[in-house]
């Protein structure tokens, strides 16, 4: 296998703050890479690192071996490297399909607007919004602002995927179709890096897992192996004996 | 099919517009029609940048001012005719502009409408010292400026049929990109910029080229008008007052929309007219604006087309 991203010894200090020390991380081809840890451990802030949203103070990011450090990141998009952030940002005044063109036609394809419109259905049928092509993205619901989040980012047809809690604050219904597509896409050839906190999710999508603590690499492995890591246990999952009712929160 | 006749729909309302007082002969509704169509010009460029892009310019008369100077300072010292002087200052407000925007777009919500606003007092000192272009006097256009076009009664009709034709000129452009893959970048800067830019949208390039492009019109528009004027002076040409006008004629009409724009500025034009000749609004018609202003986003942020679009949804396909 090959990496499709690479990040090597990343770093960024916020003020006094090390937001991110020293990180290294692979995605593979066709891989869902967890990455969890406690709140604050610097995981959104890895995501900027990589597509550019702020510079790292060291280290670099690879993309299919090529250096996009310190990109902006409508470059690194074009790259093929497409994200969903945690807090949605969907453009409110434009359509469903609007938005999801957007991503279309400015992604790695750089189509133009006819055939970004219609990749851009296709996008947004795939991931169950097919009926709410016409609508105005403000009047989606949360979850349907989140799918809209994810077919905004596949609408490029990346070859990486960032996405950032795209469980979280869906029911158990939204969030097990939302985990049903995110297996779709990894079969597609999409490799994801996910930050989850939804364990039950992260533990059974992700072929590896990366734990973050304190903007450091706690641990690394398959998701069977952080699960049984006293370190990780400490900093993060919790006393074992609690777990099942630790999964509930959040 | 609305959408596809929509050019042909502008032209024919174009040529309607230019034929009106030509066919009558009125030369008084000329004169009105002509100042009309200068401010759906200002109106409609103003609205790629204020309504596609989401950038308030408060500066933007110094496209239309800067433009004039240009134009004609090369046609009274330097004999152009007045089309290629118009097209050269058009030219190289565009270009000034291009560079300035690279600069002052880094600025965003206030902080650039203020550098806006100071980019056209600077231009405005800069030309009020600025000997060879007359100084605080301005340029007087000799009389036989006018004997290339046939005459200063010709002249006026040819200038008027110019303008409309800019005018025309301004409506197409703007509904070619809002049809475009710029436009809907553009759009979805004007909806989050950040996001625009996670999703791959060159924004600072756009932003740039769309300041750029709202300059070339305004600035054309300026040189035909002031030639028309025979006089150019820096308190007329980068009135500050006229910049916000243009902005309440956007907001009238509805930002964002490719007639709404127009549609403001005919409408707010055109009353301006009744009211500056009725005896009691006539000092009042600046706090009329501003009150309009008010009134429109605090109540209808869309304007007139966003308040039929949010009544009659449907309209949206169609009525751009």
């Amino acid at each position: 296998m090959t990496a499709l991203l690479s990040v090597i010894g990343l770093g960024k200090k916020f003020g006094g703050l090390q937001a991110v020390q020293d990180l290294d991380l692979t995605l593979n081809e066709g891989e869902i890479l967890g990455l969890i840890g406690p709140n604050g451990a610097g995981k959104s802030t890895v995501f900027n690192l990589i597509n550019g949203v702020f510079p790292p103070d060291a280290g670099r990011a690879l993309l299919e071996g090529r250096e996009i450090t310190g990109e902006p990141p409508y470059r690194v998009a074009r790259y093929g490297l497409a994200r969903a952030h945690q807090i949605v940002q969907p453009l409110l005044g434009m359509s469903v399909l609007d938005n999801c063109t957007v991503g279309a036609c400015f992604g790695r394809e750089n189509l133009p607007l006819h055939r970004a419109r219609e990749v851009a259905r296709e996008v947004a049928q795939g991931v169950g919004l097919g009926d709410r092509l016409d609508t105005l993205a403000s009047t989606l619901t949360t979850a349907g602002k989140k799918r809209l989040e994810l077919a905004r980012a596949l609408s490029a047809r990346p070859r990486v995927l960032l996405l950032d809690e795209v469980l979280a604050g869906l029911n158990p219904t939204e969030s097990e179709r939302m985990v049903h597509t995110l297996r779709r896409i990894r079969e597609s050839g999409i490799a994801i890096l996910m930050i989850e906190h939804i364990m039950r999710a992260v533990m059974s999508l992700s072929d590896r897992i990366v734990v973050l603590n304190l903007g450091r690499k706690l641990a690394e492995g398959t998701p069977q192996e952080i699960a049984n890591n006293p370190e990780v246990i400490a900093a993060y999952l919790g006393d074992p004996q609690r777990m099942p009712e630790a999964e509930g929160v959040e | 099919m609305w959408r596809r006749a929509f050019p042909w729909v502008i032209a024919s309302a174009a040529l309607l517009y230019a034929l009106f007082p030509y066919v009558t002969n009125d030369v008084q509704l000329r004169e009105s029609l002509l100042l009309a169509a200068v401010y759906i010009i200002l109106a409609s460029n103003l609205n790629l940048v204020i309504g596609y892009a989401g950038y308030v310019n408060f500066g933007n008369i110094v496209f239309f001012g800067l433009g004039g100077y240009i134009c004609l300072y090369l046609v009274n010292d330097l004999q152009w005719p007045v089309i290629l002087a118009a097209l050269a200052g058009a030219a190289g407000v565009s270009a000034l502009a291009l560079v300035f925007g690279l600069g002052i777009l880094r600025l965003r919500g206030a902080f650039f409408a203020l550098a806006t606003i100071g980019v056209n007092a600077a231009i405005a000192q800069l030309v009020t010292n600025f000997e060879p272009w007359g100084g605080a006097t301005g340029i007087y256009l000799a009389i036989d400026a006018y004997e290339p076009l046939g005459g200063p009664m010709q002249a006026l009709w040819t200038i008027y049929l110019l303008i409309v034709g800019l005018m025309a000129a301004s409506l197409l452009a703007s509904y070619a990109i809002r049809n475009s893959k710029f436009g809907l970048g553009l759009i979805a800067i004007g909806e989050n910029e950040n996001a625009a830019a996670v999703l791959g949208v060159p924004t600072p390039l756009y932003k740039a080229l769309i300041y750029s492009a709202s300059a070339f019109l305004p600035a054309m528009a300026g040189g035909l008008y002031f030639f028309k004027s025979g006089i150019i002076e820096p308190g007329g040409a980068f009135s500050l007052r006229t910049s916000i006008e243009a902005i309440v004629m956007v907001m009238l009409g509805g930002s964002g929309t490719v007639i709404g724009p127009a549609l403001g500025a005919f409408l707010y034009e055109e009353s301006r007219g009744y009211l500056l000749t009725a005896e009691a609004f006539s000092h009042f018609q600046l706090v009329i604006a501003g009150t309009l202003l008010l009134m429109i986003v605090t109540f209808v942020p869309g304007g007139l087309l966003g308040f039929v679009h949010r009544w009659w949804p449907r309209t949206r396909r169609w009525l751009e």
